[in-house]
């Protein structure tokens, strides 16, 4: 493959050389970085996290207690906002069209209950997917990059990206590389995210932080702007394939940095929390963080995202829950 | 040098997936003896307890059905045990709770640990007298067996606070179902007693949960819940009828018990052992 991309930030002996004028990220977002210096000098001079003070923060918002018709409105909203996931290894074409039909009608029962956002898959189902959705509002989102680790080079991820991207994809969830950045070679990572961005073409880029890999709450907050500034569409947690994965806190940062690039730039990125989200209840604590930290311009499935399977189930039934009063039996509704 | 100790006051809690949560309601209710004297503040269980205490009785299901008969019953009889070293404490709770003197608790203690013996007793022989073989008309093997119907809900009695509480749950657990009782709500300590020795019987988290409350108030959650698979009504006073038309939404089995099934010293029978089992009937082709 030609090496149709530019990676300015490798090249470090002399970081004027990589030309300033180059634009970098997203169209409509012309990066303000040129250089890894000038890399360095935007995430040196994020401020640290008070990380008691943020557990105590999503501590506080968790107890916010919810009306019941904001609590119902939020469920369904929850409901759009999800990316219907399947990421094993024993996928099978059945389970991704199974997936496919829940994602658009999450419960037969109730022609109510709204589709949700995307269904997220690995990229050689990318094309079953998006023939069984055909032109149905919900989105394909693939994984990509050599996920869940990233350790592959970078000609293998950008064929990775784009032949998802050539299935059908519209949005792709990439991996950024933890080791390169916690080694701080930030520039490497920030080339990798506008590389990939680049691939993407149309698609949304989703770059994933895998912040259950990055120890501490600093760490987060720099690899959210070293994101955005290379052209991110949407920030997110997780792989979900490590034993941390979405936490409060690490959201609240994230929203935070989502927040504070809005104010600098006023360009609204959007945030993803992926793994671990198994109840609607811990759905709901995440929606009010969402509120008091980013704004109410971030509830939308086209800024904030759930990625999730078995909380689609919880939401169901709290829905069914509110509506008929009765606790409900869970294998009412399919399982994945 | 006062030799006056500080009095250790107990606080008397629930009973869910083998831990000792108070009410996530944060409420407590007083409890006092038949006259007047106050006995304890114990935990008064609100609806998302029960809705707690159900998602563990539903998990703990497949481990206690999947036991073998035997090992139930070694169990519940190891609940036997533990009550025989305890007998002063029950019996002086009940005396309080039910206005008896020592001699009628202690008789009611020795009859609540014989009930539980009976029952540890009749979890491998269920399947004899319940089951069977079907003569069948083909070169068929065709037998039946009683499996547990599930998750119980069991609004123990009012009036009996252990040995109608004994009575009501162990039934439902010799036959291999889990259980969500919820106690008397006047007289509720004894049962609270019998949850804190099921922790060192050996018996797995989530079978027995125990939620001390007001059954018109818990009732109609568990009647409701698509998630409980059975409901003993021994407690519901005038709200039975209700509560099984309630149960019918979801399609539970339902108990209501007769006066001949609320003379708590009666010989038990096996009405109770027969309350919640479904039965399932085998096909198996005879061999030459």
């Amino acid at each position: 493959m030609a090496n149709v991309v530019t990676l300015p930030l490798c090249s470090q002996s002399s970081p004027s050389s990589t030309g300033a004028d180059i634009v970098f990220g997203a169209p409509h977002q012309p990066s303000r970085i040129g250089s890894e210096t000038e890399l360095r000098v935007a995430l040196g001079g994020l401020s640290g996290v008070d990380t008691v003070g943020a557990n105590a923060r999503v501590a506080s918002l968790g107890t916010r207690s919810l009306k019941q018709g904001t609590k119902r409105a939020l469920l369904d909203l929850a409901i759009t906002m999800i990316d219907l996931t399947t990421l094993e290894g024993n996928d099978t074409p059945g389970k991704v069209r199974s997936l496919c039909a829940k994602a658009l009608r999450p419960d037969p029962s109730d022609p109510t209950v709204p589709s949700v956002a995307a269904v997220c898959v690995y990229p050689d189902l990318v094309s079953l997917a998006r023939t069984t959705l055909g032109d149905s509002s919900v989105a394909v989102a693939s994984v990509a990059t050599a996920f869940p680790s990233g350790r592959a080079s970078m000609n293998v991820k950008l064929a990775d990206v784009r032949e998802a991207v050539a299935a059908g994809a519209n949005e792709i969830d990439m991996v950024i590389d933890r080791g390169a950045f916690l080694s701080g070679r930030w520039g490497l990572v920030f080339d990798e995210i506008v590389a990939v961005k680049e691939a993407c073409g149309s698609a949304h880029l989703k770059v994933i932080l895998e912040t259950g890999e990055l120890v501490t709450l600093d760490n987060v907050r720099r690899a959210s702007w070293l994101a955005m500034l290379a052209g991110a569409d949407f920030i997110k947690t997780s792989t979900g394939k490590v034993p941390v994965a979405a936490t409060p806190p690490v959201v609240l940062v994230m929203l935070e940095a989502v927040r504070d690039f809005a104010e600098d730039t006023g360009v609204l990125i959007g945030v993803k929390a992926a793994g671990g989200i198994r109840t609607a209840k811990d759905a709901l604590k995440y929606l009010v963080i969402v509120n008091e930290t980013a704004g109410s311009a971030w509830l939308t499935p086209d800024l904030y995202r759930f990625g999730a399977s078995s909380l689609l189930n919880d939401l169901l039934m709290q829905r069914a829950k509110q509506k008929s009063g009765a606790y409900v039996r869970p294998d009412r509704f399919s399982g994945d | 040098m006062s030799n006056e100790r500080l009095d250790v006051r107990k606080t008397y809690k629930l009973l869910i997936n083998g831990a000792f949560p108070r009410s996530e309601s944060g409420r407590s209710y007083e409890v006092t003896s038949s006259a007047g004297a106050f006995l304890g503040n114990v935990s008064w269980a609100s609806r998302k307890d029960v809705r707690e205490a159900v998602i563990a009785a539903r998990a703990a299901l497949s481990k206690w059905s999947g036991a073998t008969a035997y090992n139930r019953g070694q169990v519940l009889y190891r609940i036997a045990e533990m009550m025989e070293s305890r007998r002063d404490e029950f019996a002086a709770y009940v005396a309080a709770s039910e206005s008896l003197n020592d001699r009628e608790s202690q008789s009611v203690v020795n009859e609540t640990i014989d009930r539980i013996v009976w029952y540890a007793g009749w979890t491998d022989k269920v399947a004899q007298v319940l089951g069977g073989t079907n003569p069948v008309a083909g070169p068929f093997f065709n037998f039946s067996i009683p499996t547990p119907t599930g998750v119980i809900g069991v609004l123990a009695p009012q009036d009996s606070s252990l040995l109608g509480f004994v009575s009501s749950v162990l039934p439902a657990l010799a036959v291999g179902n889990t259980v969500v009782a919820v106690s008397s709500e006047r007289r509720p300590i004894p049962a609270v007693l019998l949850g804190e020795i099921t922790a060192t019987a050996d018996v797995p988290a989530g079978v027995l949960n125990i939620l001390s409350g007001v059954a018109s108030e818990l009732g109609p959650v568990l009647a409701t819940h698509e998630d409980v698979d059975g409901l003993d009504l021994t407690g519901a006073g005038d709200l039975a009828g209700t509560l099984a038309a309630d149960a019918a939404t979801s399609i539970k089995r339902v108990f209501r018990p007769t006066a001949l099934d609320l003379d708590w010293s009666a010989s038990p029978g096996t009405r109770r052992l027969r309350a919640f089992v479904e039965t399932s009937t085998v096909w198996h082709t005879v061999g030459q």
